[in-house]
């Protein structure tokens, strides 16, 4: 089930926490209160309001974020022009495959835009495949070829 | 790719930390209790992680449209090959830039080949972060095009096998 996406109003120090700890978490034994003291917040304060954030999905989680290809898997970006009236059905169809990470629609053309994510590089072409199968439809694979910059930085 | 080889005891921390790390005094002392091994040997192994690229990060994975944050434009160009890192790398510093990448172009279709992703509170202001892209690669630009996220059909994260 997909969190609430309506805007939140953080307040002050909700706001400095999540702009100052989207990385750079310390690797220390006790890394909530020296993360805290930099924060001018106690350790205490730091760990519950991290956890009221996380409860009101206004972080998705707070932990280490992994590169899903360094362990062997592989990921693509895939996109497809997927007509009008076949579109919801097409995105339940998605849906229901555990390879497919994300799925957005986007204004053009190509409509259907998502992600796909395998335990193997294999596994891309077999899931293109089975997409093309089950819908009929042409399947675009956009795999990186290069990869400039990835943040996830956000400014809250 | 590089494979860095992982051993059991890794594959185990990622399957117990994805998820998030616990919110306790030594977050990193439960995590070892529970596979089975020591903290210092929890935070020398993310170390190695994070070092090695396996871990991008570790700390607050925030979501965009709790944020606000609810307009996301993926900004598509089509700049020489010949070019492109040195383009892609110049898109990618700039601040308010989330990803940026070099991906096929798949002809005639789809003629772009830098991938550039940006966020804002409103539409105009993911175009004016258009704009400032599109300044800076000036005449490099041969075709461009911006595509809004209208809907969010699918959302789990990736999940790696433990």
């Amino acid at each position: 089930m997909r969190p609430p996406q309506d805007p939140v109003t953080l307040d002050e120090t909700d706001r400095r926490i999540v702009n100052a700890l989207q990385g750079g978490f310390p690797l220390v034994p006790r890394p909530y209160a020296a993360a805290a003291e930099a924060l001018g917040l106690g350790e205490d304060e730091l760990i519950a309001r991290i956890g009221a954030l996380t409860a009101s999905g206004v972080l998705s989680r707070f932990g280490p974020m992994f590169d899903a290809e360094k362990f062997g898997g592989a990921v693509s970006l895939a996109a497809m022009a997927v007509p009008a009236a076949r579109f919801d059905a097409v995105a339940a169809d998605l849906a229901a495959m555990p390879a497919i990470a994300h799925n957005y629609e986007r204004n053009h053309a190509l409509n259907m835009w998502f992600v796909i994510a395998t335990e193997t590089r294999a596994g891309i072409g077999a899931a293109q495949r089975e997409i093309e199968k089950k819908t009929g439809l042409k399947v675009l694979l956009f795999p990186k070829v290069r990869e400039y910059f990835v943040g996830m930085r956000v400014e809250a | 790719m590089t494979d860095t080889v992982l051993d059991a005891l890794d594959r185990a921390l990622v399957a117990a930390t994805q998820s998030g790390l616990p919110l306790t005094p030594a977050p990193y002392a439960d995590v070892a209790a529970k596979i089975g091994t020591t903290e210092a040997d929890v935070i020398a192994r993310l170390t190695r992680l994070l070092d090695a690229g396996i871990v991008r990060r570790i700390g607050a994975v925030p979501n965009h449209y709790r944020l606000g944050l609810s307009h996301n434009g993926m900004t598509v160009w089509d700049v020489d090959d010949g070019e492109i890192d040195r383009l892609g790398a110049l898109v990618g510093a700039l601040d308010f830039v989330t990803h940026c990448y070099r991906r096929p172009r798949a002809l005639p279709d789809w003629p772009y080949n830098l991938f550039a992703m940006v966020h804002g509170k409103s539409r105009d202001e993911v175009e004016a972060k258009r704009a400032e892209i599109a300044a800076l690669l000036d005449t490099a630009v041969r075709a461009s095009d911006i595509l809004y996220s209208t809907r969010i059909l699918k959302k789990t994260g990736l999940r790696i096998a433990g």
